[in-house]
């Protein structure tokens, strides 16, 4: 196929450090297949940053596809909705590997898949009424973190907003379910680039997608030919490309102040996956109901991109790939260098949920720790130019506050460090113990005045 | 189907980077100035590195035996150590004054101190410096390579005392292969640099401090090492003595460097300014050994106060 496309290659600032671990994107050739209907879904009421929604549903309840099952009246808060049509068979608590625990709604889908009456593309005719059709979509940022969009669609009073960086980097491992997106539905992206800059008044968009992704670029450029308010940016191809403040750096030459967000440099991040969502909401009313999934790993039969239901059993979606070829010993949520362990193959598919990986023995296999030879290749990974050794020994020791000395907060936990440590020390890891104790003792010292 | 999952924290991946494998390729690195040390100095060399990595290996064994540790020998870092060591003795050197110099490196300098990552100046250097305190006349015998050996200075001696040192000034060639008097593993700068260009290449060390330190080196001599400023013969003072291993080999010890850029570049020209102060107005001809060793001292204190401002930390300007 000839097409005479020509998109915009900006200068790229480069951010220090990062990594280059191996791709493993095999996956990035094959089409999206929609996973069939689960036996029964489970929907956990806390599936963003922020407040826990309380279940609006009980047991023996019947409720349909797209039907709001939970929400929060706290600010930082996204809806859940049922992904299917059937009968409430439970409200239970859910415990995350992260020893969160959170209510959830367990539903048996009664296999009509009949829609809500609530589904219809919204009608709006200002602003705000268009931020409450996003915050009633449900969606949350679709990367990872799972902020919730409608927060990060209204900027903070006082700071103007007037770069949109579109996130296609997708800078992990074997991920390539963002990559499919832009692959199946560049329009669509497109779309909701327009649609989160109407929401926004933002006036240039650019997407970063990493340079191994040509594809991509070549098929998005397409439908960008005259557009001069959207521009692709080439990115290199290092880890974490992706993270937020990386990206920003690269696309914008802006740094986003420490301790600080996007908005403070100027500047609105946004997932592919979620701009292409709000689109897709805007068009049908269809509330976040589903995920574009990447199923990889040495465990795996079939590794495949596919289309699930939120709340599907994890189980499922590995049986779908044809099962197990190989004695899973870890199932990771997300990608290797960010993803979260699963302790169970019950555990739901969720809104962020990008990718399913099932590690084997061999992949699984954790080197044990060893001393510190102070190398520094952890320090010359950090994207954050931070020193994670003496964080790491001063964690060890106990010092939780002398860890702020070295700007531990300022971590944006891609874990490089932790991937490049000879002696395999948990840098990363003792990272989040200080955080987590420090947010604690600050917890105490607030509490102790009032 | 009951499986038992893992359920760590993340990353879940890793380089596959070990210790063993960093020491590995530093053993690699000194290969050449092995083959160049056993090349010119013969058996002599071939002995000395032989009885000081013996030495080394074999005092660490005994020690985590003797303390009831995990036997850390197949971390390799006692090879290198003991390398190291043998690099830096004269070529007549009697064995059993190496042997006590292997013992005392592991022994005294590192595993007194907690073993690898630890010790606080470099322990070949340091029991270089032991043995030097020691026995001063055989840590300072020198000869020419080869068969035919006979007694003579290093040329940095030569420079130093001119002609109440014995032996004529080499060219500049035998220098940079090696053809001259000094110890064992440090005449031979294409050897070594064969080496340091294979830890760059592999990322086991990075050029900042090497360059600052010869950089520095280089800069002082020719300004102040002739008759008038700026006319020292700074090529000489570069490759005649220890300064190409001591840079790129000794210098760049992770133990005993700084971890951060600045902090190596400061750690270097700390060393490049000693190492020309000690050669041109100190006692002895050479001073690579001892600069290393007192910048050794000096990085907690570089580490401490060396700590970067994180990505966006500080004043952040934004067009």
């Amino acid at each position: 196929m000839i097409c005479e496309v020509v998109y915009l290659v900006k200068a790229v600032k480069s951010f220090r450090g990062g990594i280059k671990p191996r791709h493993h994107k095999e996956t990035a050739g094959l089409d999206t297949v929609r996973v069939p209907l689960p036996s029964k879904v489970l929907i956990p009421m806390l599936q963003h940053i922020g407040a826990p929604c309380t279940p609006m549903v009980k047991k023996g309840d019947r409720v349909l596809v797209g039907q709001k099952i939970g929400d929060s009246d706290k600010p930082v808060s996204a809806p859940v909705h049922s992904s299917v049509s059937g009968t409430v068979t439970d409200v239970r608590p859910f415990l995350y590997s992260s020893g969160v625990e959170v209510m959830a709604v367990e539903i048996k889908p009664d296999g009509l898949q009949e829609v809500h009456e609530s589904v219809a593309p919204p009608v709006c005719s200002n602003r705000e009424s268009m931020l409450r059709a996003v915050r009633e979509s449900g969606i949350v940022g679709l990367g990872g973190a799972g902020f919730p969009t409608s927060i990060k669609l209204s900027p903070p009073p006082g700071k103007t907003v007037d770069i949109l960086v579109v996130n296609g980097a997708e800078c992990e491992p074997y991920i390539t379910s963002d990559f499919r997106e832009m692959m199946e539905n560049p329009e669509g992206i497109i779309q909701g680039i327009r649609k989160v800059m109407e929401i926004t008044g933002i006036p240039k968009a650019y997407i970063g997608i990493e340079s191994n992704k040509q594809d991509a670029i070549d098929r998005i450029s397409m439908y960008l030919k005259d557009a001069n308010d959207i521009e692709i940016v080439s990115l290199p191809v290092r880890y974490p490309q992706g993270g937020e403040k990386q990206l920003i750096y690269a696309v914008t030459g802006r740094k986003v102040p420490a301790g600080k967000l996007p908005a403070d440099a100027g500047v609105l991040v946004q997932n592919v996956t979620t701009v292409s969502f709000i689109a897709e909401y805007f068009k049908t009313g269809m509330p976040l109901i589903k995920k574009k999934i990447t199923v990889d790993g040495g465990a795996v039969a079939k590794p495949m991109n596919v289309e699930a239901l939120i709340g599907t059993p994890i189980r499922e979606v590995f049986d779908f790939c044809g099962g197990f070829i190989d004695e899973p010993r870890k199932i990771i949520m997300g990608g290797p260098m960010m993803g979260v362990a699963q302790y169970s193959l019950e555990n739901p598919v969720l809104k962020q949920t990008n990718a399913l990986l099932a590690f084997n023995e061999n992949e699984a296999e954790e080197p044990k720790e060893s001393v510190c030879i102070r190398c520094g290749k952890c320090v010359a990974a950090c994207p954050m130019n931070l020193l994670p050794l003496y964080i790491n020994s001063n964690v060890v020791r106990g010092n939780f506050e002398e860890t702020l000395k070295y700007h531990v907060n300022d971590c944006i936990e891609c874990g490089c460090c932790s991937y490049v440590c000879p002696a395999s020390r948990h840098l990363v890891q003792s990272m989040r113990i200080a955080k987590a104790e420090l947010r604690k003792m600050a917890a105490k010292k607030q509490g102790g005045k009032n | 189907m009951e499986i038992n999952l893992l359920a760590g924290s993340s990353p879940h991946i890793k380089s596959g980077e070990s210790t063993q494998k960093i020491m590995r390729d530093v053993i690699i690195a000194l290969l050449p100035a092995t083959i160049a040390a056993v090349y010119f100095f013969e058996v002599q060399a071939a002995m000395l590195i032989l009885v000081t990595v013996i030495s080394c290996v074999a005092s660490e064994y005994l020690w985590c035996r003797i303390t009831k540790k995990k036997n850390t020998i197949t971390d390799l870092s006692a090879v290198v150590t003991g390398m190291l060591l043998a690099f830096n003795l004269p070529p007549a050197l009697p064995l059993w004054i190496a042997v006590i110099g292997g013992v005392f490196a592991t022994i005294i300098v590192k595993q007194l101190f907690g073993g690898l990552g630890h010790n606080f100046v470099n322990p070949a250097l340091a029991a270089r410096a032991f043995l030097m305190a020691s026995w001063p006349v055989q840590m300072t015998t020198w000869q020419t390579p080869g068969w035919d050996a006979v007694s003579s200075a290093t040329p940095l001696a030569i420079m130093k005392y001119g002609s109440e040192a014995p032996g004529e000034m080499p060219g500049i060639w035998d220098m940079f292969i090696g053809n001259i008097g000094g110890c064992i593993g440090e005449t031979s700068a294409l050897a070594l640099l064969i080496g340091a260009a294979y830890l760059v290449a592999r990322k086991v060390i990075t050029l900042e401090l090497p360059l600052a330190y010869i950089g520095t080196v280089g800069f002082m001599t020719w300004m102040l090492d002739g008759e008038s400023l700026f006319t020292g013969n700074f090529v000489y003072h570069i490759f005649a003595g220890g300064l190409i291993l001591g840079a790129f080999f000794m210098a760049t010890d992770y133990t005993t460097s700084p971890v951060t850029f600045t902090g190596r570049i400061i750690m270097g020209i700390g060393c490049g300014l000693l190492t020309s102060v000690i050669r041109l107005y100190g006692g002895y001809p050479e001073g690579v050994s001892y600069s290393i060793l007192l910048m050794n001292l000096v990085v907690p204190m570089i580490d401490r106060y060396i700590i970067p401002k994180s990505f966006g930390g500080g004043a952040v300007k934004n067009a």
